[in-house]
């Protein structure tokens, strides 16, 4: 079976770094593309945004269908600014060019057209970083890494535990889905919307029975093997910081700040061309 | 010497129950000894193990009066986490106790909770993995491993804590022969290796005996019934009377008019000295009487050269092709994770098989539906949660012909009707939840029967049942086989069923179609059992050590005995 966005070992810098490091990078990315709409700063972003997300070796087949996912709804995010706000770029930019009109109110001017190029690059930044991420990061280990920064172990742990435990609810989703099509729910495009919605209880319920009976048996085992014994734990998968994951924090603080100073040092985050 | 586990005048009851669970027991048991605790299914014998592990009385609320020590400590003041240096317990679900996200971090999770350095717990992973043979596995997911190797994983992460006690509870239960006697031979090698105290809790007698033990406790009731060495228990009538399935061999013997004796040595039937039975069994097959049943020649379901992969390249299913008559039972075996539920889901058509065809009453189904196919093939899932979607016993066998658009009054008469054959007909109005899992299990059947299907091929069917429950599903299954020409199909790895219950094995191994062939004939061919992980049964192996020139024609008439003894029971 596929499984995709999950941690797959592999040998590379990215994959060695521990999983604080490479959550203080991504929080910090995050931050500074969030706040800046200085094209200058958002396209050297995509430029290390997408180098990163080569050099950690991630495969299509991991990502490609959650990207296209994500494309989708891109694009409609960026038909819908434009059918809400067709005119936000020019308020933002002060000037108006335009380039042919549609249809009733309706024009296509460069300044909307350049506003929506930033928000597109927005996306482009983040999401080669949460890829990036998601796949090379072992959930134990971040686990592990979120209790040495001193947050509670079980928060960590509930994480690790869902992920070990998705898959297998997944094929019994699969197999329950299937017996009760037999039986003859409709789960298909063939059924309306309304009786499809009716019918997945018919799944939901065996699902989180059998659920709730594995959760009995995980909890027991969980128990008989002491965990929450202790307000401490040791990690088999954990790892200490290194002279890497240093220079890695140091770095992301350093880009941040500098994205941030060339975004707003002449008081507005908008980076003009028209002006 | 003193013992490890002493329950004196131990009595327990759970809090939701009104009757004690576990009643007066006193039991012993010394350091260094294995000991097989067998008992039918509601007996108490999971409970046992639960006491000593400390989930009763911490997980499992209850009274309980009298004493409990075990290596001079009472579990329920030490409690779980207590116990858990001095007890190691492997669960029956090799699945869910898998809690690590690879194998070395499953077997290192009692480390982590003990707060052991981490370069300690590396050496101490690998030392325990090497022991079960999973140390080329360290690195591997849980979903990439098979039911025999998560249990091997299991084992080890109750050892790398040097336990003294290993408690295992039903670790027989989710694997197929082949692995299942692995199992034992670990078990075994481990409490000679260590030195380990071993508790073995399982129904299934004959494939726990494949590796000597020390003492059988018999469990019934929530008594102790018999706590005697295997020898002079399988000399005795004790499992019948208690609803354990005796070994074939010991079945076969005691039908042939054979007293058998202590100093026979009936544990193994390898090594049973049988020189004084042997005239006697002789005898037994030349008097015994069989009839070979009458085949259809009418075929119902057709496989025809049938491939099926996920992969491009990596075949799953291959060449697979069979003929299934009308009225017949038949069983598809084969080892864990060969293609067998596969199989199931292209016949159903869950997936599309990469080449071949599937003929129903001779015309190709390939057009179908899932829904379309559903009316004509049904498909029960082993465990009954897996189905049960309604709170009512009456909505849930209707479902499929309510979603159909049956008018209600025709709904009715044949929910009813086949209420009446699954003998449900006077709880029609009960909630399933007041049902005994046979009874949930009787209910997913009857909610595919009232579809009258022409053809029902159930996974499973008695997984985790003890011999009781799996006499009733089974009887039931050939009733509404025998009465209604319903052609059935189980995917099974229970070698009794199969011997007992069908007319044709199928055995799949690794995506092949290795035989296809009368049951006696494949569990007496040592090749075809090997191939496909099953197990040669006990009966051949009697059968040759008497002399007896026709295994399978043995193994035959004992079957034909034992059914005509059941009938005469009814």
């Amino acid at each position: 079976m596929a499984r995709i966005l999950t941690y797959e070992e592999r040998d590379t810098w990215i994959h060695r770094l521990s999983g604080v490091t490479k959550l203080i990078f991504f929080l910090l990315w995050m931050l500074a593309s969030m706040l800046s709409y200085d094209t200058r700063v958002l396209l050297t972003m995509v430029l290390g945004s997408l180098v990163i997300y080569k050099m950690s070796k991630i495969e299509w087949r991991q990502i490609g269908t959650v990207l296209k996912f994500i494309l989708f709804f891109l694009v409609i995010n960026l038909l819908a600014i434009f059918a809400f706000s067709p005119y936000e770029g020019v308020n933002i930019y002060g000037s108006r060019t335009d380039i042919v009109h549609l249809f009733g109110n309706y024009w296509l001017t460069k300044e909307q057209l350049f506003y929506e190029f930033n928000v597109l690059i927005k996306y482009v930044t983040i999401v080669p970083a949460v890829f990036t991420f998601i796949i090379t990061t072992n959930p134990s280990e971040f686990a592990a890494s979120l209790n040495r920064i001193g947050i509670s172990y079980n928060v960590g742990y509930s994480v690790a535990i869902a992920l070990r435990y998705i898959p297998d609810v997944q094929d019994d989703f699969l197999k329950i889905k299937h017996a009760q099509e037999a039986r003859g729910i409709e789960m298909s495009g063939k059924a309306s919307l309304l009786s499809r919605i009716k019918n997945t209880a018919s799944i939901i319920f065996p699902l989180i029975f059998t659920s709730m009976d594995r959760i009995d048996v995980v909890g027991n085992a969980m128990e008989l093997r002491g965990f929450g014994k202790h307000k401490k734990r040791t990690w088999y998968a954990g790892k200490t910081l290194k002279k890497a994951d240093y220079i890695v924090i140091t770095v992301s603080v350093i880009i941040t700040v500098a994205a941030l100073i060339i975004t707003f040092h002449d008081g507005n985050r908008f980076y003009n061309p028209f002006a | 010497m003193t013992p490890i586990i002493e329950f004196k005048d131990y009595t327990f009851k759970y809090r939701s129950q009104v009757e004690p669970t576990l009643r007066d027991i006193n039991l012993k048991i010394y350091p260094g000894e294995k000991v097989l605790i067998v008992g039918p299914s509601g007996s108490g014998k999971s409970t046992i193990v639960h006491c000593i592990n400390g989930l009763v009385p911490f997980s499992f609320a209850g009274d309980i009066t009298g004493t409990l020590r075990v290596k001079g400590e009472d579990p329920a003041k030490l409690g779980v986490f207590g116990m858990s240096k001095i007890a190691g317990t492997v669960l029956q679900d090799t699945n869910g106790q898998f809690i690590g996200l690879t194998v070395a971090e499953d077997i290192a999770f009692a480390l982590e909770n003990d707060m052991v350095p981490q370069e300690e717990m590396l050496d101490r992973v690998e030392r325990v993995a090497e022991i079960v043979e999973v140390d080329r596995l360290l690195k591997n997911a849980p979903w990439e491993l098979s039911g025999g190797q998560k249990q091997r994983v299991s084992m080890a992460g109750v050892m790398v804590d040097d336990v003294e006690i290993l408690l295992f509870d039903e670790p027989l239960a989710n694997l197929d022969p082949a692995t299942g006697k692995r199992a034992i031979d670990l078990i075994d090698r481990i409490s000679k290796e260590r030195n380990a105290t071993i508790l073995i809790i399982e129904h299934r007698l004959e494939d726990a005996l494949y590796r000597d033990v020390d003492r059988i406790i018999v469990v019934g009731e929530g008594r102790i019934v018999a706590d005697l060495k295997p020898d002079e228990i399988l000399a005795g009538n004790i499992f019948t009377e208690q609803g354990i399935r005796e070994p074939l061999y010991i079945a076969a013997l005691k039908h042939a008019g054979c007293r058998i004796t202590e100093e026979s040595r009936p544990q193994h039937i390898e090594t049973m000295l049988l020189d004084s039975y042997k005239e006697q069994v002789k005898k037994w097959f030349q008097a015994a009487e069989y009839e070979k049943r009458k085949q259809s020649e009418e075929s119902v379901l057709t496989v025809k050269d049938l491939y099926f992969s996920y992969i491009e390249g990596k075949q799953v299913l291959q060449h697979i092709h069979f003929d299934i008559h009308k009225g017949e039972m038949v069983s598809v075996v084969g080892k864990n994770g060969a293609g067998k539920s596969t199989l199931a889901g292209i016949i159903c058509g869950f997936m599309k098989p990469t080449k071949g065809s599937i003929l129903l009453n001779g015309e190709d189904i390939e057009g179908l539906s899932v829904k379309e196919r559903g009316e004509k093939i049904g498909l029960v899932m082993q465990s009954p949660g897996q189905m049960i979607s309604k709170p009512m016993i009456y909505d849930e066998v209707a479902l499929g012909l309510a979603v159909r658009g049956v008018p209600e009054e025709e709904i009715k008469e044949r929910v009813y009707h086949t209420l009446k054959i699954c003998g449900l007909y006077p709880f029609r109005n009960w909630p399933i939840s007041a049902l005994s899992y046979g009874q949930k299990k009787r209910v997913t059947i009857a909610s595919i029967l009232v579809m009258n299907p022409e053809v029902i091929i159930l996974d499973e069917p008695t997984a985790g049942q003890d011999y009781r429950h799996y006499t009733e599903i089974m009887e039931f299954l050939k009733e509404i086989n025998e009465r209604y020409g319903i052609t059935i199909i189980m995917i099974t790895h229970d070698m009794h069923l199969m011997l007992e219950y069908t007319d044709r094995a199928i055995v799949i191994a690794d995506g092949h179609l290795i035989a296809d062939d009368a049951p006696v004939n494949v569990l007496t061919d040592e090749m075809i059992a090997d191939k496909a992980y099953l197990k040669k049964t006990s009966l051949y192996d009697l059968a040759v050590k008497c002399g007896i020139e026709s295994p399978s024609e043995f193994a035959e008439r004992f079957i034909h005995y034992e059914r005509a003894l059941r009938e005469g029971e009814k």
